[in-house]
C-alpha cells in the first residue's frame, strides 16, 4: 500500500520532470513546439529524421536540450546534497555549500581564468573542480585535527569557506580587470547559459552514483535525528557512515559547481519544503528532493533567461526570488507546527547568507549577464 | 551472564572517568547507578553500550568482548536512552520509535510486517499508541521520554541502559517512568540522581564515586546515613519505610557530621 502510492508519486514526479524539460526546450525566441521537441530527441537517439531546419534543430538539441538537462541535474544534486547535509550535519541551516566546496571552487576558477593556471590545460570547470576538492580536503583535515565532532566539521566548513574566499579576493584585487572579474562573477552566481553535452553528461553521472550511495544509506541518515551517540546506539557506524556521505556529497557538488557556478537556495531550502511534505524518512525525502529539486531548477532557469530577454539574470538570483515566497508557503500551509521550529534558525549556526558572492567582495558590478 | 563489565576504566585528556568498575547485573533486574554529577555514570554507560572503547577491562555481551561485537549486532541486542534528546527535524511519535527498527532492517530500505507491530507493541506499551500521529516535541517531558522507551523497546534489546530517564519529570512521571522500566522484561540499567526512588524501583545499586565504585549491593544495604555523606557530602537520616521495608531517605541541611 505504502510501497504502491510511492511508486505512483514517483512516477508522477518523473513524469512531470520530463514534461517541464520538453516544454522548457519550446521556451525562448526561436518558436519551436513541444512535438517538435520530441521528434528532434527521437531522431538524435535513432529515430527518422525531424524535418526541422539544421539551425532550429541545433537550437533544440545542443542549446536548450542540455541546458534544461544541465538545471535538473544540478537541481537534482543541490537538492538532494542539501538533504544529506542538514541531517548528517543536523543542522537545517547547512547547504551542499557548508563544507568550503564553492569557495574552493571559486579560488580554482579564478586561479585558471585570472592567472593562467594549468597553462591553458585547465578550464574554468576544471579549475573549479580541483579547487573544490582541495577546500573540501582541508576541511576534512581540519575537523579530524579538531576532534571530528558534527559541530567541528560545520566550524571546519566555516573556516576553509572564509580563507578560501580571502584568498579568491587577493587574487582578484591583485591582478584581474573588470572584465575577467565580471565573467567570474557570474559564472559564481550560478549560470547553466553554456551548457554542453559534455557539461551534462559527468554531473549526471555523480548524481546518479551519489543518490545511489545516500539512499542506500537512507535508514543511517534517519538514525542521526536525535545525534550521533543516538546513531551510533541504533546501530551506525558513524564515523564511516559520515565521511562517505560527506565525501559524496562534496564530489557531486564539485561537479555541479565546475559546471553551473554556485546556484543557492536549492540545496538549503528546497529539503526543508519537501520535508514538510513527506516527512522525515530519508527513504522518502532524498528522492522526492531530487525530483523536486529538478523540476524547480528546469523552470526557474526558463524564466532567468526569458524574463528580461534578451537580458540574463543569473539563475541563482531567481531561485532566491521564486523559491523564497513558495516556501514560505508550504511552511505555512506544512504540517502542523512545523513553521514553530524554523522561527529561531536565525540563531543556529554564525553563517552569514550572504553566499558565495562574498569572495569577490561585495558585488560592484551588476550581476547581470549577456545573453547567450 | 548477559552483559558484563570486569574492571572497565575509560579516560578523557588523561583523566579517568571510570576507574575499574565492574557489573554483571542478573537477567531481568534493574541496576541503579548512583552518584554525584561528574561520577561516570553516563560514561559508564556509553561503555556498556559498546559507544565508547574501555581504556583498560572488558565489556562482554555473552563472553563476547565489545569491540568485536558488530555495531549492528549489539544494537539489536542493546538499547540506550539518553538524557534530554532532541531532534532538528520533525518526527512523529510512530517515527520516532520507528527509529528503533533500523538494526533489525537489512537490504533496500522498506519498513516490513514485523516492523509495523514491533512500533505497534512498544508504542503500546508505553502508553502512546493513540499518539502515534503526533509530533514528538509537542509532547510534554515525561510523553517524549515515554516515546524514547517506545523506541528502545521497538529494538527489541535484552539490555535496556537509560542515563537520567526521569531527569526534568516532575513526580509523577518520574514514577511512572521508573514504574514502566521496572516492569519491562529486559535487564535494565539507570543512571539516578533520586535516592528515594532508586530504592524503590531498583534491584541493585552500583554507587560512583569520581569514577570508583564505593558500593554495590541491594538498595538496603547500599543506602546508608555514612554512604550518603560520604559521597554526596549531605546529611540525612535512612530509615527502612519504603515499600517492601525498602530505604527511604530524608536529607537534612548543614554539612555531615
Amino acid at each position: 500500500m505504502r510501497a504502491a502510492r510511492g511508486a505512483a508519486a514517483a512516477a508522477l514526479g518523473i513524469a512531470v520532470l520530463a514534461l517541464s524539460v520538453a516544454v522548457a526546450a519550446t521556451v525562448g525566441p526561436a518558436g519551436i513546439t513541444v512535438s517538435e521537441a520530441a521528434a528532434v530527441a527521437w531522431s538524435r537517439i535513432g529515430g527518422p529524421p525531424s524535418g526541422l531546419t539544421p539551425i532550429r534543430e541545433g537550437i533544440v538539441w545542443d542549446l536548450r536540450l542540455p541546458r534544461a538537462l544541465l538545471a535538473a541535474v544540478c537541481g537534482a544534486g543541490l537538492a538532494v546534497c542539501g538533504a544529506v547535509l542538514q541531517s548528517l550535519l543536523r543542522n537545517p541551516l547547512a547547504d551542499p555549500f557548508v563544507l568550503g566546496v564553492s569557495s574552493g571552487a571559486s579560488t580554482g576558477a579564478v586561479l585558471v581564468v585570472v592567472l593562467g593556471a594549468g597553462g591553458g590545460l585547465l578550464t574554468l570547470s576544471g579549475g573549479a573542480f580541483a579547487g573544490a576538492c582541495v577546500s573540501f580536503a582541508a576541511v576534512l583535515l581540519l575537523s579530524r585535527l579538531s576532534g571530528g565532532t558534527t559541530a567541528k566539521v560545520v566550524l571546519s566548513g566555516v573556516a576553509v569557506m572564509q580563507l578560501f574566499s580571502a584568498l579568491t579576493s587577493v587574487i582578484v584585487f591583485s591582478s584581474a580587470d573588470a572584465e575577467q572579474t565580471r565573467g567570474v562573477l557570474f559564472w559564481l552566481l550560478g549560470s547553466l547559459g553554456g551548457a554542453r553535452w559534455g557539461d551534462v553528461w559527468p554531473s549526471a553521472l555523480a548524481l546518479v552514483a551519489v543518490v545511489a550511495v545516500a539512499v542506500s544509506r537512507a535508514r543511517e541518515l534517519d538514525a542521526f535525528a536525535f545525534g550521533e551517540d543516538a546513531a551510533a546506539a541504533l546501530g551506525v557506524a558513524v564515523g564511516r557512515a559520515r565521511l562517505v556521505l560527506l565525501t559524496a556529497t562534496a564530489l557531486l557538488t564539485a561537479c555541479l559547481v565546475s559546471a553551473a557556478g554556485a546556484i543557492g537556495f536549492v540545496g538549503l531550502v528546497l529539503p526543508h519544503a519537501v520535508r514538510a511534505l513527506t516527512g522525515p524518512g530519508h527513504v522518502r525525502v532524498l528522492p522526492a528532493s531530487a525530483l523536486a529539486g529538478a523540476v524547480f531548477l528546469v523552470w526557474v532557469d526558463t524564466l532567468a533567461r526569458t524574463a528580461f530577454a534578451p537580458q540574463e539574470l543569473p539563475v541563482g538570483v531567481v531561485t532566491s526570488l521564486i523559491g523564497v515566497p513558495a516556501f514560505m508557503f508550504i511552511l505555512y500551509r506544512g504540517r502542523p507546527r512545523a513553521q514553530e521550529r524554523r522561527v529561531g534558525l536565525g540563531t543556529r549556526v554564525g553563517r552569514s547568507p550572504a553566499g558565495p558572492d562574498r569572495a569577490l567582495g561585495r558585488s560592484r558590478h551588476t550581476p547581470m549577464g549577456g545573453a547567450r | 551472564m548477559s552483559l558484563v563489565a570486569r574492571e572497565v576504566s575509560w579516560a578523557v585528556g588523561g583523566r579517568l572517568v571510570v576507574d575499574g568498575v565492574s557489573l554483571a547485573p542478573e537477567p531481568g533486574s534493574v541496576t541503579g547507578l548512583l552518584g554525584p554529577n561528574g561520577s561516570g555514570k553516563s560514561s559508564l554507560l556509553r561503555l556498556l553500550a559498546g559507544l565508547r572503547p574501555a581504556a583498560s577491562g572488558v565489556v562482554e555481551l555473552d563472553g563476547v568482548p565489545m569491540p568485536r561485537v558488530g555495531r549492528r549486532e549489539a544494537a539489536r541486542r542493546i538499547a540506550v536512552v539518553e538524557q534530554d534528546a532532541s531532534a532538528e527535524t520533525d518526527l512523529t511519535v510512530a517515527e520516532v520509535a520507528g527509529l528503533g527498527r533500523i538494526p533489525h532492517r537489512s537490504g533496500w530500505p522498506s519498513a516490513s510486517r514485523a516492523d509495523d507491530d514491533a512500533v505497534a507493541r512498544a508504542l503500546d506499551r508505553v502508553g502512546l499508541a493513540d499518539r502515534a500521529g503526533e509530533l514528538w516535541r509537542t509532547l510534554s517531558g515525561g510523553e517524549r521520554q515515554r516515546a524514547q522507551i517506545a523506541r528502545a523497546l521497538a529494538q527489541e534489546p535484552r539490555e535496556l541502559l537509560l542515563d537520567e530517564p526521569t531527569n526534568h519529570l516532575d513526580i509523577a512521571h518520574r514514577l511512572e517512568v521508573l514504574d514502566l522500566v521496572a516492569r519491562l522484561e529486559v535487564t535494565a540499567v539507570v543512571a539516578l540522581h533520586d535516592l528515594n526512588l532508586a530504592a524503590m524501583f531498583c534491584d541493585g545499586l552500583l554507587v560512583l564515586k569520581e569514577g570508583r565504585p564505593v558500593a554495590a549491593g541491594p538498595p538496603g544495604e547500599v543506602i546508608t546515613e555514612e554512604l550518603i555523606a560520604d559521597v554526596y557530602g549531605v546529611r540525612s537520616e535512612v530509615e527502612p519505610r519504603g515499600p517492601e521495608g525498602r530505604p527511604s531517605v530524608r536529607f537534612i541541611p548543614g554539612a555531615p557530621a
